[in-house]
């Protein structure tokens, strides 16, 4: 993996709060990712992981607190400058959200669409991260003629290609068999080390974290209840930590 | 007691969604006029909506010409007014019938098929996904669809008309010996101006509450299929009903500059 950088923090969240109605999901959740860093935030189902990535990208407003990408805090941004700054962050959705009336190529070329790169340098970017997915094959195949493994490499490759400097990942495993989950994995590091990303992983599955993380989160009762290594928090005596290595 | 409770939030429910509705609409007028302009997608529903209610419109337009001028003969001819005939089917047609039928058709076949398509975008995050790759999901989606649905359904309502008085003159060729030639010189002899511009108008509006309809529902699609299931088939009916209003309004202001 690359190498981490802990004096540059690419993002940061300070005591993020949010609720639907009477149900506080986050509450005072806050954590940094640091430069070349992958970063797992683990919690049950309903814990508030899938609510805080919302929050980072701006699909979900937070009640309180601070959300600092790149140096530049989201709710302080006009539209048109998230928009901007949503260029910097790669995101791959759970269930792929691949657009299903557009072929692999178009969507692909549709977070590019209005970048100012000519139709030789588009081709060239799909072509590129198609390679790097190991999908060249696919690109004119419609969605729903790929697997699932498949549809999850596509939405990699789509969310790499503004060559963003955060990528964030919801369940990037879940769904799938262990051997394609694995080969995700596996991809996912060699992407980092092929664009130097910093990776911030949303995940339940304690073998995506053993394999890929730098650092981890327990995100449990909307607070960053646990912080460390993998060995560290593995390690721990608290019942709540420990309920997630059994 | 309980039920007058329902009936009274049902009824609140159903004002919320109109401001809502309201509020939707405010936001494609400031859209459609800011850049960037999504001109390719624009087209491409533009051909979409055309294409595929084509064939549609034209049947039941050939059907409906041709069942209203086998069910108004008889009644025609028992007052000896059966030359009549051509210039009373183009006028309902041209001004009323053919309007309101073909767009109740695409209603079902366009604003069902928004409504269902975008939920089902919203439903798989495919929204979300847009909106986090740096698109106003609401330009690219919803902007073109409202504005596709407005320019197309008046040229699928001339298009309908027109296999209607097709369907009509058949009739009139088969039954009583008339020319097309003949019947299309009456036609063209009763149909005004006055009859087509508030046609041509109204029809405009009926497209864009389909669009708009559709486009709503579908946009805020409650999660899971159910909700893609209910976007479309209330997208329909809330179409179907604006539709008849509009009809309404149309007419009402119709009289006042035309004198009908």
């Amino acid at each position: 993996m690359g190498t981490i950088n802990k004096k540059t923090s690419v993002l940061k969240i300070q005591n993020l709060k949010k609720s639907f109605g009477n149900n506080a999901v986050l509450n005072g959740f806050s954590m940094e990712l640091f430069e070349g860093e992958n970063l797992v935030i683990m919690g049950k189902s309903g814990s508030g992981k899938s609510v805080m990535i919302k929050c980072l990208v701006g699909l979900l407003i937070p009640d309180e607190g601070s959300i600092e990408i790149s140096g530049k805090t989201i709710s302080e941004l006009s539209q048109k400058e998230m928009n901007l700054l949503r260029t910097e962050i790669g995101f791959l959705f759970q269930g792929s959200a691949l657009y299903d009336s557009m072929t692999v190529r178009e969507n692909l070329e549709f977070p590019l669409r209005k970048s100012n790169l000519n139709l030789t340098e588009i081709e060239k970017l799909v072509n590129e991260v198609l390679e790097s997915v190991g999908l060249l094959n696919t690109i004119n195949l419609m969605p729903e003629e790929l697997s699932g493994g498949m549809k999850r490499r596509i939405a990699l490759a789509r969310a790499i290609i503004m060559k963003p400097k955060i990528i964030i990942f919801d369940e990037p495993t879940t769904g799938l068999d262990p051997i394609t989950a694995k080969e995700i994995l596996e991809l996912m590091k060699n992407i980092q080390n092929q664009y130097h990303t910093s990776s911030l992983i949303i995940t339940h599955d304690i073998d995506c974290a053993r394999v890929i993380s730098n650092r981890m989160i327990l995100l449990i009762d909307g607070i960053n209840y646990a912080e460390g290594t993998f060995k560290e928090l593995s390690s721990s005596t608290d019942k709540k930590i420990q309920a997630f290595f059994k | 007691m309980k039920n007058s409770v329902q009936i009274l939030g049902n009824f609140k429910l159903f004002f919320i969604e109109i401001g809502e509705l309201s509020y939707f609409a405010k936001r494609f007028f400031i859209e459609v006029f800011s850049t960037p302009f999504e001109f390719k997608e624009l087209l491409r529903q533009c051909y979409n909506m055309a294409n595929k209610s084509l064939v549609l419109v034209g049947v039941t337009g050939f059907i409906l010409g041709l069942v209203f001028t086998l069910q108004s003969r008889p009644t025609l001819a028992q007052f000896g007014a059966v030359s009549w005939m051509p210039s009373m089917v183009s006028i309902s047609i041209v001004r009323e019938i053919g309007p309101v039928i073909i767009a109740l058709i695409c209603t079902g076949k366009i604003s069902s098929g928004i409504g269902a398509e975008l939920g089902s975008m919203r439903v798989t995050e495919q929204i979300d996904a847009m909106e986090v790759s740096g698109t106003n999901p609401f330009k690219y989606l919803v902007v073109t669809r409202i504005l596709a649905a407005t320019l197309m359904l008046p040229l699928l309502i001339i298009f309908g008309d027109v296999i209607a008085l097709f369907g009509s003159a058949l009739v009139e060729n088969l039954k009583g010996s008339v020319s097309f030639l003949l019947y299309f010189n009456k036609v063209f002899d009763a149909i005004k101006f006055s009859d087509i511009i508030p046609a041509t108008v109204k029809s405009f509006f009926f497209g864009f509450a389909i669009g708009l309809v559709g486009c709503f529902k579908g946009f805020y699609c409650k999660k899971g299929t159910v909700g893609v299931g209910e976007a479309s088939n209330s997208a329909v009916v809330y179409t179907s009903m604006l539709l008849f209003i509009i009809d309404f309004i149309a007419v009402f202001i119709s009289d006042i500059f035309f004198e009908i």
